[in-house]
């Protein structure tokens, strides 16, 4: 599903390096966490993942189903079935939460060469997933992301990714900013999508999440490297004992 | 990357390839010598048949004119207009006074078709729900070809033809309300067009009666080196309302073209006027070359009680827009809106607003302008509002909003405000905003492309002012946005 070889990136503008040797191969159906401290670049991975121009590849490749993704602008990646759920969801003033998620889908479609949605069979698919996510009518009617709470934007999140069915869902810190209640209701959402086909990567600095979406890998990155593989175990153990072990080993 | 060389490539490419209107028509027309003086203007006033008063009116005008300067106060630029290398009346040959559709010339019907503008009764009576039947009156280079519905109209007592033919049929309204809202010594093009307007569009709807359908005009200048000078003259009597809608398109070329309108709305006691505009002359090149002056004086006259007037307009053609669509809010509790969309792409200038005038006891006014700046343009709001000794308690809420995308377009906003009453309560806010890199990389992550997410973002920072527009139109407008800024992503 996944390849991530030797990933070297720094950011365009000044060219810091964040990113220097990543290797990760996700296969089908698993789910990977990627847990670590504050700047060891995880949230660079998702961004490098998804295609965001503010960072330069300088090494190494990623391969998405066996071919290169890094010349692939996001929108192509997107229809490919790459999907971020993002920490930090921006606000689209004026744009109905609603007729943005018809644009997405149908964008998605047309770059697919599928045939557009017609607006029953739309509707129909909006309703069985909001209901899920616990995604009223009246926020599906106010602009996306404008004045939600955190709950809601991350709801919304996750019901884009179940609208748009992507094969590979990167979720970067998904649990931020949520209380207990709301961290379920997500997670079960993300649950419900796990399937044989569909692999994603959550990254996390809590073992919390982990307890809602128990991951088949647990990576600890740190300075732009993996410098840790375990099981679901790991993620205890990192709770117990903190990231200051690896960050050490890493310098 | 590639990439950026095919947006380059494309951004190059922008308005050249994308005005859709830029076609010619290759139609026989019956052109006046180029140029302005008294004896084109008594041709056009014998061209047209006018009474005798309609000619010393536009003398009148003519002389004053000579007197006048042109205004340069806008924030706009451009070289000198030369004003005698201009045809001031330019009319399809065949077209002389057709009585039905069936004797318009074919050419021009195909015009229209191009352009998306039913012309064919019959085919709107097929197609369409009898409530959402829009009337039409084309307007081709200086003439009015065809104006449909007439007869069904007639029947709710409304008047709609061309300017021209009521002038013949009904000299009694059009001498008591023309030239009492933009008078004829108003400013340098009102003042040009009042010497030597050639057509546009008249409309009364008699008291009581609310008229049955949309009314619509769409204006088309087809012959080089010609100016377009309409006329515009609505009148709403006591309790009567009316929906209006105007449309304009050109053909592509080098040259720059002048359109020098008018447009007069009377709204007396519990009338409303509603008054919406599509305007996409052609803009001209990436490079500026080409393209429409539009220099328009447009104002309403809220004159009697309870009145209403509302002025909604996308604007996303012209090289150069002037434009300031008012109210006088006269009457006692009246209202005056305001509703813009303002897009500028490759080098468009636009100065536009609106001056809304209490002077009436109690009245109300609104503006919502939303100004969308690319390319290399610049894009101005101008806007004044004012009370008068006499207007207590007026209430004015103005909202400007300027949407910026990329690194070379400017957004400016003038608001001016006059307060000689202490009851008066303005009320102004301003914002501006570009569309961010996070936004644009949240969209295409959803599988957008560049172009979609802008059309969508801005469809979103427009919203207010297109839910103003009739149904209809609604859609077609938002399409026109998104096509005039198609490109516009670096």
């Amino acid at each position: 599903m996944l390849e991530i070889k030797n990933l070297h990136a720094r950011i365009a503008d000044d060219g810091a390096e964040i990113l220097r040797g990543i290797d990760l191969t996700v296969k089908p159906g698993e789910v990977h966490a990627i847990m670590g401290p504050n700047g060891s670049g995880k949230s660079t991975l998702s961004y490098i993942l998804a295609g965001k121009e503010d960072y330069e590849v300088t090494e190494g490749d990623i391969l998405f189903n066996g071919e290169s993704i890094l010349e692939m602008a996001p929108e192509e990646r997107a229809s490919a079935g790459v999907f971020l759920a993002f920490q930090y969801p921006i606000e689209i003033p004026g744009v109905a939460t609603m007729t943005f998620l018809k644009t997405a889908m149908n964008a998605q479609r047309k770059a697919r060469g599928e045939e557009e949605l017609s607006t029953p069979e739309f509707m129909r698919r909006v309703k069985d997933k909001a209901g899920e996510l616990q995604v009223t009518m009246d926020m599906l009617k106010r602009p996306l992301n404008v004045g939600f709470s955190g709950g809601e934007k991350k709801r919304a999140e996750i019901l884009q990714m179940a609208l748009l069915e992507p094969s590979l869902c990167v979720l970067d810190e998904t649990d931020s900013g949520l209380d207990i209640d709301a961290l379920r209701v997500v997670a079960d959402g993300v649950n419900k999508l796990r399937s044989p086909e569909r692999s994603s990567i959550v990254i996390t600095h809590y073992q919390r999440l982990l307890d809602h979406i128990v991951p088949d890998v647990v990576h600890v990155l740190s300075k732009g490297r993996i410098v840790k593989t375990g099981g679901k175990e790991l993620a205890l153990e990192l709770e117990k004992n903190g990231y200051a072990e690896f960050v050490g080993a890493a310098a | 990357m590639p990439a950026v060389q095919e947006t380059i490539d494309r951004v190059r490419s922008i308005d050249v390839d994308q005005y859709k209107y830029g076609f010619f028509t290759d139609i026989e027309s019956d052109k006046a010598p180029k140029g302005l003086n008294e004896d084109i203007i008594r041709f056009i006033s014998a061209k047209k048949d006018e009474p005798e008063w309609m000619l010393e009116w536009r003398l009148d005008a003519y002389r004053r004119w000579l007197t006048m300067t042109e205004p340069t106060w806008a924030r706009v630029e451009y070289p000198p207009i030369d004003f005698n290398d201009i045809y001031y009346y330019s009319a399809p040959k065949t077209a002389a006074g057709p009585k039905s559709l069936d004797e318009v010339d074919p050419e021009l019907l195909e015009t229209y078709e191009k352009l998306g503008i039913p012309l064919r009764e019959q085919e709107i009576l097929a197609g369409v729900e009898p409530k959402n039947r829009v009337a039409v009156d084309a307007v081709f280079d200086s003439v009015s070809v065809v104006t449909t519905f007439k007869e069904e109209l007639k029947k709710a007592g409304v008047i709609f033809c061309s300017i021209s033919e009521a002038m013949r049929e009904h000299p009694e309204l059009v001498r008591k309300y023309l030239g009492t809202v933009v008078p004829v010594t108003d400013n340098f093009y009102a003042t040009l067009n009042s010497a030597v307007f050639t057509d546009g569009s008249f409309v009364y709807v008699p008291e009581g009666v609310r008229c049955p359908m949309e009314l619509s005009t769409y204006f088309r200048i087809n012959e080089q080196n010609t100016g377009q000078f309409e006329r515009t003259l609505i009148i709403a009597d006591k309790g009567a309302y009316v929906s209006y809608l105007e449309g304009c398109t050109a053909p592509q070329r080098d040259e720059n073209q002048l359109h020098a309108a008018v447009v007069e709305l009377i709204a007396l006691d519990d009338a409303e006027i509603k008054y919406s505009t599509v305007q996409n002359w052609y803009p001209g090149d990436s490079e500026g070359k080409g393209g429409i002056y539009n220099f328009v004086t447009k104002r309403g006259d809220c004159r009697g009680k309870n009145s209403k007037i509302s002025w909604t307009q996308v604007e996303t053609g012209s090289a150069i827009t002037w434009k300031y669509p008012s109210c006088i809010l006269r009457g006692d509790n009246s209202r005056g809106e305001f509703y813009s969309i303002a897009v500028s792409n490759g080098c468009q200038q636009i100065d536009s607003g609106t001056k809304m005038m209490h002077l009436g006891k109690n009245t109300s006014s609104r503006i919502i302008s939303k100004g969308i700046s690319a390319g290399r343009s610049q894009n101005t709001y101008r806007g004044l509002v004012s009370a008068h000794r006499k207007a207590s308690n007026a209430r004015n809420f103005t909202q400007c909003d300027s949407l910026l995308i990329g690194q070379d377009c400017g957004a400016h906003t003038v608001p001016y405000i006059e307060s000689k009453n202490a009851t008066a309560v303005f009320e102004h806010e301003a914002t501006t905003s570009k569309i961010s890199d996070d936004q644009m990389f949240y969209c295409q992550q959803r599988g957008l492309s560049g172009e979609e997410a802008v059309a969508l973002i801005v469809n979103g920072f427009v919203k207010d002012v297109i839910q103003q527009l009739p149904m209809e139109f609604a859609v077609e407008a938002q399409k026109l946005i998104s096509i005039s800024l198609e490109g516009s992503v670096g």
